[in-house]
């Protein structure tokens, strides 16, 4: 799925860059040829998996690092070879990197005394931050006398002082611990949301981009696999990587069957056809990989209609859900997963035979 | 299994630790309490006196060569600090790249090269300088302090550099602040422990040599090593043990300071 054309003004524009590191004959590619629009004032999240190159195109827009090829428009002026210290953008660290010999106060001075502007502003901003971040209290601390959640909201005041065109934020949640983390992403919408100013996250847990973005870019070896919302994202994955990075997902080797618009027929293992989601510009004959999400399909005794078939070999209790593994007649092990209520129990034991009705609409087809 | 492999429990261990602080301290106590002595031995005792003291201090000598000593070694270590900070920027600030390690095997040559063949090579060369020039000041002596120093105040200031988290520079940088602007208001001040404890030990290194101090020299250039040295070789009299002893005291207080300022790392 591509970045649809927008009337929305564009805060940054990446187009063809590429960062390769150690010289270009055999250095190593971070990026390769990577063009994503991020709009003005929304949340956007680079996603994927350590080493796809998410934290270079950040630092890549910050200006620690200078692209390779390709161009970087921050609000259509080129700033791809300006110096860190001359783009209107800032960063909060993965480590934070407070100034460990000034107080709370004085980091969040330090970039509005760097640009110069009068002391009364200056006090009146660092006030105002204070109250934001809600670090009132600490403001004469020094910065390791503080706690990591405390340590963040300093990073988070001390960047977005200077009133950033865009904030970028390199992991900054993963150093908190799981209660913690889950305050700060609320914390950071809210942030984000009273600001207006355009944020730029980077993480690779899936969950936190799910729950915080507007808009997501799922990248994986240098390249973005797909730009969408969370929904579309998590709903319609362009490809098998998307599908298997983000949430669970079951895959069966199927094979297209017809094509109706934008949905295939698409015959699973054990002969059942389905209905299948098609994304925009795939194949329309031959084999492809059918994705069904766990909580997308159910279970039923067999012998009722359902178009998978199988042993029932596990079930693994947990809460709020349950998950059941089937092994196929025909192919791999299919997890189902079913929301759990005190008056809804399915009868089923481990050993049984038993049949996977899949939920209408819920099968993507995706190439290999 | 630790315990049993803990120095500590091993047989002997108290009685080679008093044998080493012995071997290590009491020639010193000797040297120390001598220098009390009222008569003129270094060997018998005739009671408790400070008039070594009072004769020393009054030795217009030893004024001088200890005056000497103290310029020497504060232009020494000044500009080998500087050196040195600058030194250990260019090779913690860049990452790595090929010729590295090099460049610390050159910095750190000094501590390598045999003193004595450094004296000889100092004498030739600025002899040559001193016939070329007719300059004889003490420029010969604080350039050959400078750069036996370097190495000494290099290797805090790098070890200081090296724990600092480079993000703080770049955070600087995201943060509107200059090169010069960044270096100024974060390293710097970070780096402060680092460069006094460099300082000082180049302070101490510069005002106890005597090896290079010897060769370098012009006529009339005694230091309190040199001048100590030269003493020796006439009638020993308690006044060296009392030189000796102020010099040893304040040599112990830079260290003790030494170490206050490196304990500060916060």
């Amino acid at each position: 799925m591509t970045d649809l054309p927008s009337t929305q003004e564009l805060a940054i524009d990446v187009s063809g860059v590429s960062k390769v590191f150690g010289g270009e004959p055999g250095g190593f590619r971070a990026l390769d040829n990577i063009s994503v629009g991020i709009r003005n004032n929304e949340f956007f999240t680079l996603l994927g998996p350590s080493g796809c190159g998410k934290t270079t195109l950040l630092r890549l827009i910050a200006g620690f690092e200078y692209p390779t090829s390709g161009k970087i428009l921050l609000h259509g002026e080129d700033i791809g070879l300006l110096p860190p210290y001359k783009r209107p953008v800032n960063t909060v660290f993965q480590s934070y990197a407070l100034f460990p010999h000034l107080t709370v106060a004085q980091n969040i001075a330090f970039g509005l005394e760097m640009l110069g502007r009068p002391a009364a502003e200056v006090r009146d901003t660092v006030d105002r931050m204070l109250a934001l971040v809600k670090m009132e209290p600490m403001r004469d601390r020094l910065t390791n006398q503080i706690s990591g959640g405390q340590q963040q909201r300093v990073a988070l005041a001390r960047a977005l002082a200077p009133s950033p065109k865009v904030l970028l934020l390199d992991e900054p949640l993963s150093a908190l611990d799981y209660k913690l983390r889950k305050e700060m992403q609320i914390e950071l919408k809210r942030l984000q949301n009273e600001t207006g100013i355009t944020f730029i996250f980077v993480t690779h847990d899936q969950e936190e981009a799910l729950t915080m973005s507007d808009r997501i870019a799922v990248m994986s070896a240098g390249l973005i696999r797909q730009v969408g919302t969370p929904s579309e994202i998590y709903d319609r994955p362009a490809d098998r990587f998307v599908a298997d990075f983000i949430g669970e997902t079951n895959f069966l080797s199927a094979e297209i069957d017809s094509v109706l618009e934008d949905h295939a027929i698409l015959r699973l293992p054990g002969g059942g056809l389905e209905k299948a989601f098609l994304p925009k510009g795939a194949k329309t004959s031959g084999k492809v990989t059918a994705a069904i999400r766990p909580e997308h399909a159910d279970l039923v005794p067999e012998g009722a209609d359902g178009g998978l078939r199988g042993t029932l070999s596990n079930i693994i209790y947990s809460g709020s859900s349950t998950h059941y593994h089937v092994r196929l007649h025909d192919g791999p092990d299919f997890v189902v997963r079913t929301q759990n209520s005190p008056d809804n129990k399915l009868e089923f034991s481990v050993g049984q035979a038993v049949g996977v009705r899949v939920h209408d609409r819920c099968v993507q087809a995706l190439e290999d | 299994m630790a315990r049993s492999f803990d120095v500590k429990t091993q047989p002997g261990f108290a009685l080679i630790a008093a044998f080493c602080f012995a071997a290590l301290y009491l020639p010193i106590a000797v040297l120390v309490i001598y220098a009390f002595n009222a008569g003129e031995s270094i060997a018998v005792w005739e009671g408790f006196s400070l008039r070594w003291f009072v004769t020393a201090m009054s030795n217009t000598a030893v004024q001088e060569a200890a005056l000497r000593s103290v310029v020497i070694a504060v232009f020494a270590a000044s500009i080998a600090t500087v050196a040195a900070t600058m030194a250990a920027l260019a090779t913690t600030r860049q990452g790595t790249y090929p010729g590295l390690s090099f460049k610390y095997a050159v910095l750190n040559q000094p501590l390598m090269i045999p003193e004595i063949v450094t004296a000889v090579a100092l004498l030739i060369v600025f002899s040559r300088i001193k016939v070329w020039t007719g300059y004889t000041g003490l420029g010969y002596l604080i350039a050959a302090h400078t750069a036996f120093c370097i190495p000494f105040a290099y290797l805090p200031i790098r070890a200081r550099l090296e724990s600092m988290d480079s993000a703080l520079e770049a955070a600087a940088a995201d943060l509107y602040a200059s090169p010069w602007q960044a270096f100024r208001r974060i390293t710097l001040p970070l780096l402060k422990p680092g460069i006094m404890a460099g300082f000082m030990l180049a302070f101490v290194i510069s005002l106890d040599d005597v090896v290079i101090t010897e060769f370098v020299k012009s006529g009339g250039q005694e230091t309190l090593p040199t001048y100590m040295l030269g003493q020796l070789r006439r009638v020993v009299t308690p006044e060296i043990n009392a030189i000796a002893t102020v010099f040893l005291a304040f040599s112990v207080l830079i260290v003790i300071m030494f170490f206050f300022v490196n304990r500060r790392k916060a």
